[in-house]
């Protein structure tokens, strides 16, 4: 069916596709393979995206590995010298830079997928794709300026004379985690956000705030022992304390609230596509 | 399998106007050109939870290569059914089954963006019409060939002239190749030499036995096109034949009319800063002919000639199409983005419109 000849005229035999188009009712099916489907679409808006994030900026492309650097640079003035903050016996540039790794990445989300429904409007009011794409694809879109940063990451480790131990062996499985967390935000908040216009107005107050809840500036082993569970119910603990587990071979990896994270990542995103396709019918009448 | 590529079955649609749903888009409308209006217009449709349906009870079937036509007057409902079936919203009630790989164009340019050059508008408005990579590949120089842009391929499309800016947008669409092609109104692009050609590339794909599904004011199109016709009038189906008698019926039951309006200076009343509400009460037209009136088609003349931007005449656009003119009371905005007082300047003010009008 995807290789039908230009020429010929369309054999009436060849069409497999069959559509049943009927009034929504309660909560629809994922369709995860419509989704899969698509995946060019996906590609070619997240490097639509990419291409035109940084085409009118005079650094370009420099600006993914300037925000998280200035960002350390930021926080080791003032967290690490002067408020004297702990970093677990790790220089506290790198410590801090660690966990801003995945905090971008999410953050970003956090930003762009809350408004990438509501700036497609062309598209959902005149196209059909599974609207799924459109956060999705907003959020890949970070995963460039990921790439960059980790690069400088591993500057910073050579600088620092740090080794890295069997334990980046589990990097990927926090990687996985970070990219997640931030799609789950990101569908929920895009979806959220065709209804209700305030979440643009809410974006910033919630990324300031979560980046305090964040172990971020500070390390975890500030919070008391018998919070630490409650604490990892925030997705970004454990995937920060999780990269600096595994990238910086600390001892402790923060165990059962890395768990408790990765648990409430996974909840969060398969709630957010539940809720997405759920909204998903209304998207067009709406926006 | 069976012959059918679409049946319909009872399709409806209902809108709810003034509700919270509807007050997002019908604001969103004129929020951008006026501002005034606002307060008004909030509290007004808070308090009406008006519904009505779009589209109510239609039943038809499209067999495999088949052109059929969708005509009615605006607000009949025919983008609503346009919409459903290209899938991108879904009905209240009724169903549509679909046999085959639908592709639907209900504008031109979907997804095209500014900044990107021709070359990469091409591959990211095939892939938003759902080509796949590798069949923009293939098609790629055919494309080019027929938009005639060569030249500007990697330049950004925000420097082309608008009649290279629509070429490009025709030629992408006219490649794609589904079973199932919806059409909404593409053919009103470029100078006449290319509409010519566009007409030319449509009858080539109508002719190779895909089936086409195809709205059009433009009643030549329709006939050379489609051999069958499907009329819709206030969201109902109310005549399915040949082309040509869907056509005859359709224009007995109506009439050109010339109605003009002559707007009076004392009856205006600024609304914010560029703006102008103009009091309507006295002005009758029979039936619902009101509601089509101030239609995109209305044109509005000073001292006789044609305005166009910067001044425009804003009535609020309902979420089907129709104009909201009965529904939101007697009034409708005049606005000039330089500034110019329509009531000072000792200009006439008149707006025309000759479209057809029910009786």
């Amino acid at each position: 069916m995807e290789n039908m000849p230009s020429s010929s005229p369309v054999s009436l035999a060849s069409s497999e596709a069959h559509f049943l188009i009927e009034p929504p009712r309660g909560w629809a099916a994922l369709e995860l393979r419509e989704l899969w489907l698509y995946r060019e679409l996906l590609f070619f808006l997240a490097w639509r995206d990419i291409k035109l994030r940084y085409k009118q900026t005079a650094l370009g492309a420099a600006w993914a590995i300037l925000q998280p650097l200035l960002t350390m640079v930021i926080f080791s003035v003032i967290f690490g010298q002067l408020a004297k903050l702990p970093s677990d016996g790790i220089p506290y540039p790198i410590f801090t830079y660690t966990a801003l790794l995945p905090w971008q990445l999410f953050a970003f989300a956090l930003a762009n997928s809350s408004n990438s429904l509501i700036n497609s409007q062309n598209l959902i009011s005149k196209v059909y794709f599974p609207r799924l794409i459109i956060p999705l694809a907003s959020t890949l879109a970070g995963v460039i300026d990921f790439a960059f940063a980790f690069l400088v990451l591993l500057g910073l480790m050579v600088y620092y004379h740090i080794a890295p131990t069997a334990a980046i062996l589990y990097l990927p499985l926090f990687l996985i985690l970070a990219l997640l967390s931030a799609l789950a935000v990101g569908i929920w908040l895009s979806a959220l956000s065709v209804e209700y216009r305030d979440v643009r107005y809410i974006v910033p107050f919630l990324t300031q705030f979560w980046m305090y809840a964040t172990p971020i500036a500070y390390s975890s082993s500030l919070i008391p022992q018998n919070w630490r569970l409650l604490y990892g119910l925030n997705p970004m603990t454990g995937v920060v304390e999780g990269f600096r587990w595994a990238l910086l071979g600390m001892e402790k990896s923060g165990g059962s609230m890395i768990w408790v994270s990765a648990i409430a990542v996974i909840a969060m995103f398969i709630s957010g596509l539940y809720y997405f396709r759920r909204m998903e019918n209304n998207f067009a009448d709406v926006i | 399998m069976s012959d059918i590529a679409i049946r319909a079955e009872n399709l409806s649609k209902q809108y709810v106007i003034g509700a919270r749903v509807a007050n997002l888009t019908l604001r969103e409308t004129i929020v951008s050109t006026l501002r005034a209006p606002l307060k008004w217009f909030d509290t007004r449709s808070n308090s009406n939870g008006n519904k009505f349906w779009a589209l109510d009870d239609v039943s038809f079937e499209i067999k495999h290569g088949d052109a059929v036509g969708i005509i009615g007057r605006n607000g009949a409902g025919k983008s609503t059914l346009l919409k459903i079936i290209s899938r991108i919203t879904k009905p209240t009630r009724g169903r549509v089954e679909l046999y085959g790989r639908v592709g639907s164009l209900l504008e031109v340019g979907t997804g095209f963006h500014s900044e990107l050059s021709g070359r990469e508008n091409i591959y990211l408005n095939g892939a938003v019409l759902g080509m796949k990579r590798r069949e923009i590949d293939r098609k790629f120089d055919e494309i080019v060939d027929f938009a005639e842009i060569e030249k500007f391929l990697d330049t950004p499309v925000k420097h082309y002239s608008s009649g290279m800016y629509m070429r490009l947008a025709f030629a992408v669409a006219a490649h794609l190749e589904p079973e199932i092609l919806i059409i909404d109104e593409v053919l009103a692009v470029g100078d006449a030499e290319f509409q010519k050609k566009c007409l030319g590339k449509m009858n080539e794909i109508t002719g190779k036995g895909r089936t086409v599904l195809f709205v059009s004011h433009n009643e030549d199109a329709i006939a050379r096109l489609c051999q069958r016709a499907i009329l819709l009038e206030a969201g109902r189906l109310v005549q399915d034949g040949s082309t040509e008698e869907v056509f005859s019926q359709y224009f007995s039951s109506l009439v050109r009319l010339n109605i003009e309006l002559i707007l009076d200076p004392a009856k205006m009343t600024p609304e914010g800063e560029h703006a102008w509400k103009i009091d309507l009460s006295g002005f009758e037209l029979p039936g619902d002919s009101l509601d089509n009136f101030f239609h995109s088609r209305a044109i509005l003349l000073e001292d006789g000639k044609k305005l166009g931007p910067p001044h425009t005449l804003h009535n609020i656009i309902r979420q089907d199409g129709k104009g909201a003119y009965s529904h939101w009371g007697a009034h409708l905005y005049f606005s000039s983005s330089d500034n110019t007082d329509p009531r000072s300047n000792g200009r006439t003010y008149v707006v025309k419109n000759n479209q057809l009008f029910r009786e």
